[in-house]
């Protein structure tokens, strides 16, 4: 039974359980304490003191994100004594810093830049000890890290190691010459880095960011000859609002594809087309691995684990080098759709496709990488000019000027441009599955899914690794050696948890079929290109607006969507053909994982 | 495999591979090698399975875990206040002068490495040099003359 | 030298038979071992002054089984080196002191963390720990002891920061609460304590608690090994009681010329001559680690503080701001006012900094800095202005 405690904070008297911290009792009762290394998704460090209050009888302050509420105690928070000293911090913090606000890509968004606002502090208190000659790492596709502005919170070591097990980065040296740094300090691209972006989603400051892409867009959508064309991935329509005015959760789709075309993009297309297309490519697959091993026992790769999460694709192909034979071949949707563009679409609409640019609009800072891997190049182009984080595009219309609350909204524009809810749920964790399931079983049984109104619980919600078991009864002729069969599935979002799937497959005691695993915790709609902040309370606020999607989609099915039967029909041939092989699959690398 | 990897994999064996084998493995590495170069730590992030990057960033938190290669005799003046008060400044010079190396330089031959280090623990006979593990207390130009005359003919 | 004790509890020879102590000691009770420390009224020798019989008793309280004894040998502080004395002469006593420790709060097992910069002790620490191991099976008492270095780092004399290099970490202190003796090394409860006070451990298991107390006063019992340097003909190491004033000890260990003393160290104070006569060593005025620092009138006392803040500088762990930029701050701060790039009114603004610094530093570290700073910017600013 938890204990409760009794204590005062600002003159206010309440219980909390033994063990909450102060400064979560103080949010309780809506006293904002200022913090900064202090983030929900991790462990407490208590490094960066901002967060300190008065206890009385102590002569010392006390980090309120550290330390524990105990019986008795008196708090007050904003006393001269304690509003003297968060100056002082925030005041060292400045002089450390290479506070260039006017130019910076966190303007606005930036946790250092709204403290020293809000504490008004002099930056000409302190004598400047910024580091001199920091130079900017630009080497990898994704991520851009820029020690000037770090105020080593080490809030993005945090994040590496606690939620995504990769330990890319870490702190190194000590005392003044402390810093965040990889191996060696080598370039960022030549780590086992795998662009996941979480360490940039958790950054309080300008020092870690995307690798930024827009301005060649501008000026790709400036060039007369140049037909730009651009899909945006699920996750973005549910989380653009944020940085427009918009509260966490609301949906902007059609406002979205408006400011797109307005802003000159020659086609706006939904990249749950290709989201549609992988739940076919990869559902057959998986019946495919299936039959061979149950009916012809033969010896394939089981579970078969999805690859749309290019984070995911690179942690597997650095630390599981050897098991990379259960990855689904299907490319990640956007490569998918960027094949198709410079192919299926350029015939379709009569274009060049050495005219094309296409962009990718995503929730996702390992998408850049991705779309500069040499293997995706099926069109005979690169296949996608560039991913754009939802960011991005965010700087984009506000670049535009254009009033985006009050747009109309629009529909999206074909080729490719009809999906199913199946599709938009790809953006929460759970939802690929969720949609595999929805077209698998119906394959298999020639029933819809027995879940209410489609939904299937047990996959959805933000376990870190969740379990669903699905029986094949009265199946259709076909799947005879399917009958009674109990298909185990898993789900993983953020890699920690993929380690715990990937470490029982190692040993053999995996007990699930088919694994859907995502780089970022809560699936894309918690990606490293989305808006920051992101923590728990805004993913489910984000997962709730996908499934509200869904639900208001009139096709729930991804083998439903017309477009995708036509494009099976009159482009591809059939599910796993060799045009599928040729555009829409691909195929992995071992790398290095030290 | 090379010695580096030999001796580490031996160090591994001999200490154990779980995360608290770290530093002990390290000061392993230290003690034959002067330095942890980047191949050892790789190889002990390979043995303790733990991400290359923590033992760079555990190595560099210790000022005796180099990860620069230094020479076979590893020479830390103490650089802190009674040394600094009874001459370290004269034995730096003095060594600088006889290793023609500047502070923080390692000699052509690989053989001497000249730093300066924190307290040492000999403040009552200051000043005082470690070469490698071995304390020298009570230094002056001639007593710090004949023992690095004593290294150089090692 | 009448006001001043010489003692002899520390360095006293050995007992004939080899852990004799220890043996008589295990034959005790675990409450009447830990009844008698808090009685010694033994504060820790590493410098806080807890005292040592509470951190045991709260240790044994604790319903986890696996308990750890550490023996804190990381002797970093600038002018101390009493442990590397005390390691070298009477290493025994330190063993049988973690040992009885072990009995007193059922732990099985101890670690040592020598500094790296003592590791030219290992094999001599090591052919002790063999006879220390012999005894403890002789004596049935299921304890052993187990030897980890240090590498480089002062601020791994921190208890938990010595915790998490122990653990193969970066030797960054922790939050607390936990306290050590909740949650100490591999998160178990731990007793860390002092090279030194393991030693006054076995002392009082010696002679008894009430012998003990006659040394030192009420604050401030027993003996305690001063590690004296600097400006003195009499450097080295000595064993005094606790509460004498500073002045008599100036008297005795100053060269006639003796303008200030730091006392503790370069995270102590920095007493000048005109207080000599009003200072107290011990608890109850200036503690102190051990470590007794003396400069004479032809010493700079900004050069003294430069020093010390170069030490910080360098030393702390980096991890929280008011430390990791305090410390950059305070050196580059006095340098400014110095060479009058700043007006001498900012080093004002640098001891509000350092006050700044001593309610917020996550550790005892970057709370100490300010100790040295302010003692020495206030008694001798002119000598940092011009
Ligand atoms: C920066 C710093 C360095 C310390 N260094 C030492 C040390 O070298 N030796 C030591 O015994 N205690 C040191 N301490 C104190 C320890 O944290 C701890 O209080 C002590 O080991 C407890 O033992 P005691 O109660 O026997 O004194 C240090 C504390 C700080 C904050
Ligand atoms: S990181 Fe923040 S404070 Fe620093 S320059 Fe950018 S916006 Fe300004
Ligand atoms: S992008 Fe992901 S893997 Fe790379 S450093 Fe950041 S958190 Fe780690
Ligand atoms: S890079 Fe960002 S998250 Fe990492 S320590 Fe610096 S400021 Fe904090
Ligand atoms: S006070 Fe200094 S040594 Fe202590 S935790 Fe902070 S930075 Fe590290
Ligand atoms: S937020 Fe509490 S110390 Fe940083
Ligand atoms: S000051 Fe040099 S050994 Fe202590």
């Amino acid at each position: 039974m938890a204990e409760i405690v009794k204590i005062n904070i600002d003159g206010i008297a309440l219980e909390v359980t033994k063990g909450t911290s102060i400064l979560d009792a103080a949010k309780s009762v809506n006293v904002k304490i200022p913090t900064l290394c202090y983030h929900e998704d991790l462990c407490v460090a208590g490094n960066c003191r901002v967060c300190v209050v008065e206890v009385e009888g102590r002569k010392n302050l006390v980090a309120s994100c550290a330390a524990p509420a105990e019986q008795g105690m008196v708090i007050k928070t904003t006393t001269p004594k304690v509003r003297r000293a968060r100056t002082d911090i925030i005041s060292l913090l400045v002089s450390e810093h290479n506070t260039q606000c006017t130019t910076c890509y966190r303007s606005t968004n930036c946790e250092l830049q709204s403290l020293a606002a809000e504490y008004n502090v002099d930056s000409e208190r302190y004598l400047s000890v910024l580091k001199p000659n920091i130079q900017v790492d630009k080497s990898s596709y994704s991520i851009e890290k820029d020690d000037s502005k770090c105020v080593r919170c080490q809030r993005c070591v945090r994040t590496c190691a606690e939620l995504q097990h990769v330990n890319a980065i870490t702190v190194a040296h000590k005392g003044r010459d402390m810093k965040i740094s990889t191996f060696m300090e080598l370039p960022m691209n030549e780590v086992v880095c795998v662009n996941c972006g979480q360490c940039v989603t958790h950054c309080p400051t300008g020092a870690l960011t995307e690798r930024r892409y827009y301005h060649e867009i501008w000026e790709a959508i400036g060039d007369p000859d140049k037909h730009v064309v651009i899909n945006t991935a699920p996750s973005v329509r549910v989380a653009l609002g944020e940085m427009l005015g918009y509260p966490v959760g609301t949906r902007v789709t059609g406002k979205m594809v408006t400011a797109l075309k307005k802003i000159g993009f020659d086609s706006v297309l939904d990249t749950d087309f290709t989201a549609d297309l992988t739940i076919i490519e990869e559902g057959h697959e998986f019946l495919q691995r299936v039959t061979k091993a149950l009916k012809h026992k033969e010896k394939v790769a089981l579970p078969m684990i999805t690859s749309c999460s290019p984070g995911w694709v690179k942690f597997i192909e650095h630390m599981y080098p050897d098991h990379l034979d259960h990855l689904s071949p299907c490319k990640s949707p956007h490569q998918m759709f960027g094949a198709l563009t410079k192919t299926f679409y350029a015939q379709k609409i009569g274009v060049d496709p050495s005219k094309i640019v296409s962009v990718a609009a995503m929730p996702c800072a390992a998408k850049k990488f991705e779309a500069n891997r040499p293997e995706m190049k099926s069109s005979g182009y690169q296949d996608v000019d560039a991913g754009l984080t939802t960011r991005e595009i965010g700087q984009m219309i506000k670049q535009s000027g254009l009033d985006f609350v009050n747009l109309p909204d629009s529909n999206y524009d074909s080729y490719m441009g009809e999906s199913s809810g199946a599709a938009v749920i790809f953006g929460a964790t759970g939802g690929v599955m969720e949609a595999a399931l929805r077209t698998v079983y119906e394959v298999v049984t020639g029933r819809e899914v027995p879940f209410k109104n489609l939904a299937i619980t047990p996959v959805r919600g933000l376990e870190g690794i969740k379990e669903a078991t699905i029986k094949l009864e009265n199946v259709v002729p076909e799947y005879s050696f399917l009958e009674g069969a109990e298909v185990k599935v898993a789900i993983a979002h953020g890699l920690k948890n993929a380690r715990v799937i990937m470490d029982q497959i190692k040993n053999g005691t995996s007990p699930y079929l088919f694994i859907e695993i995502m780089a970022c915790p809560g699936g894309c709609i918690g990606g490293g290109g989305q808006p920051i902040p992101t923590n728990d309370e805004i993913r489910k606020k984000r997962i709730a607006a996908i499934y509200a999607e869904d639900e208001g989609m009139p096709i729930r099915k991804s083998h439903e969507v017309p477009e995708i039967k036509k494009i099976y029909e009159t482009y591809l041939e059939k599910p796993l053909g060799h045009k599928s092989h040729e555009l829409l699959h691909t195929h992995y690398k071992k790398r290095n994982r030290y | 495999m090379t010695e580096t990897k030999e001796l580490v994999k031996k160090l591994a064996d001999k200490y154990g591979r779980a995360r608290e084998s770290l530093m002990p493995i390290l000061q392993g590495v230290i003690e034959e090698e002067r330095f942890v170069s980047s191949e050892a730590m790789t190889e002990i992030a390979r043995e303790l399975d733990i991400a290359s990057a923590e033992v760079y960033g555990t190595a560099t938190f210790y000022s005796f875990l180099d990860t620069q290669p230094r020479g076979k005799y590893v020479i830390r003046v103490c650089k802190t206040i009674t040394c600094d008060m009874h001459g370290k400044k004269k034995v730096i010079e003095k060594i600088e002068d006889l290793l023609k190396i500047k502070l923080g330089e390692t000699t052509q031959d690989k053989k001497f490495t000249l730093l300066t280090t924190n307290c040492l623990g000999w403040c009552h006979q200051g000043p005082v040099m470690l070469i490698n593990s071995t304390p020298y207390p009570s230094l002056d130009e001639n007593k710090v003359t004949e023992i690095i005359m004593d290294y150089m003919s090692k | 030298m009448e006001n001043l004790k010489r003692v002899d509890l520390i360095f006293g020879a050995y007992t004939n038979e080899k852990y004799k102590v220890l043996e008589s000691t295990l034959k005790k009770s675990s409450e009447q071992i830990i009844t008698e420390m808090i009685n010694s009224g033994l504060k820790g020798r590493g410098g806080a002054g807890f005292l040592t019989g509470l951190k045991w008793k709260f240790t044994a309280q604790e319903s986890e089984p696996t308990k750890y004894v550490v023996c804190n040998a990381d002797e970093g502080e600038p002018g101390t080196f009493k442990d590397r004395e005390i390691l070298t002469k009477v290493p025994r006593k330190v063993f049988s002191g973690m040992a009885i420790c072990g009995k007193a709060i059922g732990a099985k097992k101890g670690y040592m963390y020598l500094r790296g910069e003592y590791q030219y002790l290992l094999p001599d620490l090591m052919a002790e720990l063999d006879v220390y191991h012999e005894h403890a099976k002789r004596f049935n008492h299921d304890f052993t002891i187990e030897i980890r270095m240090g590498s480089g780092a002062y601020i791994c004399g921190e208890e938990s920061a010595l915790f998490e290099s122990i653990e193969g970490k970066r030797g960054e202190p922790r939050n607390k609460p936990p306290y050590p003796t909740v949650s100490g090394v591999f998160s178990k409860p731990t007793v860390i304590n002092n090279v030194e006070t393991f030693v006054n451990a076995v002392m009082i298991m010696k002679y008894g608690a009430e012998e003990f107390k006659k040394l030192g006063t009420s604050d401030s019992r027993g003996s305690k090994v001063f590690s004296i340097s600097g400006d003195t003909p009499k450097a080295g190491i000595h064993e005094l009681e606790l509460g004498m004033t500073l002045a008599d000890f100036v008297a005795e260990f100053g060269d006639g010329d003796t303008k200030a003393v730091q006392v503790g160290g370069a995270s102590g104070f920095c007493v000048p001559r005109k207080k000599f006569n009003e200072t107290i060593i011990g608890f109850e005025g200036v503690p102190t680690g051990g470590s007794m620092m003396l400069f004479n009138s032809s010493r700079s006392m900004y050069n003294v503080l430069h020093n010390y803040l170069d030490f910080f500088e360098e030393e702390s762990c980096g991890q929280c701001t008011p430390c990791r930029v305090g410390c950059q701050q305070l050196l580059k701060g006095i340098h400014a006012v110095k060479k009058g790039e700043k007006p001498s009114s900012y080093l004002n603004q640098l001891l509000q900094l350092s006050d700044t610094m001593k309610i917020t530093a996550k550790c005892g570290l970057g709370q100490s800095v300010a100790n040295s700073f302010s003692s020495i910017v206030e008694n001798f600013k002119e000598e940092m202005i011009y």
